[in-house]
């Protein structure tokens, strides 16, 4: 069998591992190392994911949730009331100057979510890694969290569903949101909808480690503007929009 | 003669009473079909499997979905990969690998109302 990417990566942190280990004691490192997990391993708080949105490269284009739609499987039935969405794209105009934008939102990933708060059977939850999830085999539908979110971001299974994704089960009754793409993160990819924007779109979207110095996403939040929605909340969300 | 009629008779009562007890069983009580359809041996031996499958998969859930987890052994992605017909993919239906044998033992299973119950590579590797 020969080594995939994320065994690799596993040797080379290892490898690094015993040379900082030579320096200082077995396991006691001066900066914690980003390593891509192994399936072993558990979610780690050491890491908290997160999105970039810049919203001046946001065009009219609907690739992130067609691609969410997609790698998910979940589908409209035409019942916009009703429909599942994960994640939609919302348009804002200045009233005054009539300036349009338009944005994707989905679930913040939130370090304090009000979601997890309601939740009566503790089925809402957030992982170590800043991932908040719901946990289908507790959820009893109840819908407090869908009315607790600020941003609109559950929403409920009213009907029976058929070919689900392997990775992503989904049933009739419980309640639904982005989970940033969680299987594809614990196989060391990026979302779906940040690969699709980067693809077919206006390259609006990054994700990455809010908590590693060395990302990408970390440099440029540490560098440039950008801003919560719903800031005044102080949920300290894991998506972070840039020229909104 | 009349011994000899009577033990005849003995014998095809008892022949076709026995015929007509399996009959009414047959009929009554479909047994399950466990049909391996690929694989020289399950993740663990088959006794332990048999009475602890659904604790395996219960830790392992909870692992997966509240810890980040994902070693396969034990996860139901890999049982169904193994265990779905060669016909229909599935581990459902009359002869599926998990619903004939809970359907034996009358336990409703509920993973497959969210799951899916279809094997999804056709070369997944050995089990592990």
């Amino acid at each position: 069998m020969s080594p995939d990417r994320r065994q690799f990566l596993g040797w080379g942190a290892a490898a690094a591992v015993t040379a900082a280990g030579a320096a200082l004691a077995p396991g006691l490192r001066l900066i914690e190392l980003a390593q891509a997990r192994s399936p072993e391993e558990a979610a780690s708080a050491l890491q908290r994911w997160g999105l970039l949105i810049d919203i001046t490269k946001c065009t009219d284009c609907d690739v992130c949730v067609t691609a969410c739609s997609k790698e998910n499987g979940w589908t409209g039935h035409g019942r916009p009331e009703t429909d599942p969405q994960w994640i939609r794209k919302v348009s804002l105009r200045d009233k005054r100057t009539g300036y349009a934008q338009t944005l994707p939102l989905m679930c913040q990933h939130c370090e304090h979510p009000p979601c997890v708060d309601v939740c009566p059977t503790g089925a809402s939850f957030r992982r170590d890694d800043g991932i908040v999830l719901v946990d289908k085999h507790t959820c009893i539908g109840c819908r407090y969290c869908v009315m607790a979110c600020p941003y609109g971001a559950r929403s409920f299974v009213h009907e029976a569903v058929s070919g689900q994704k392997a990775d992503v089960p989904r049933g009739k009754g419980t309640v639904e949101s982005c989970t940033l793409c969680v299987h594809r993160v614990d196989r060391g990819e990026t979302p779906a909808c940040v690969e699709a924007c980067n693809r077919d779109g206006g390259k609006a979207m990054a994700f990455g480690d809010l908590n590693d110095p060395s990302a990408e996403i970390h440099r440029r939040l540490r560098s440039e503007p950008s801003t919560q929605v719903r800031a005044d909340l102080a949920l300290n969300t894991g998506v972070r929009y840039q020229g909104l | 003669m009349m011994r000899f009629a009577a033990a005849v008779l003995a014998v095809v009562l008892s022949v076709a009473g026995f015929a007509d007890a399996q009959d009414k069983r047959a009929s009554r009580v479909v047994l399950p079909a466990i049909k391996i359809e690929k694989g020289e041996a399950c993740v663990a031996p088959t006794e332990e499997m048999r009475r602890d499958h659904m604790n395996r998969l219960l830790r392992q859930r909870d692992r997966t979905l509240r810890q980040g987890i994902r070693e396969s052994r034990f996860s139901l992605k890999n049982c169904v990969d193994c265990h779905a017909s060669r016909e229909t993919g599935s581990v459902l239906g009359n002869d599926g690998f998990c619903s004939s044998c809970h359907a034996y033992a009358a336990v409703s299973m509920d993973c497959f109302e969210c799951h899916t119950p279809l094997r999804q590579s056709r070369t997944a590797s050995a089990p592990r």
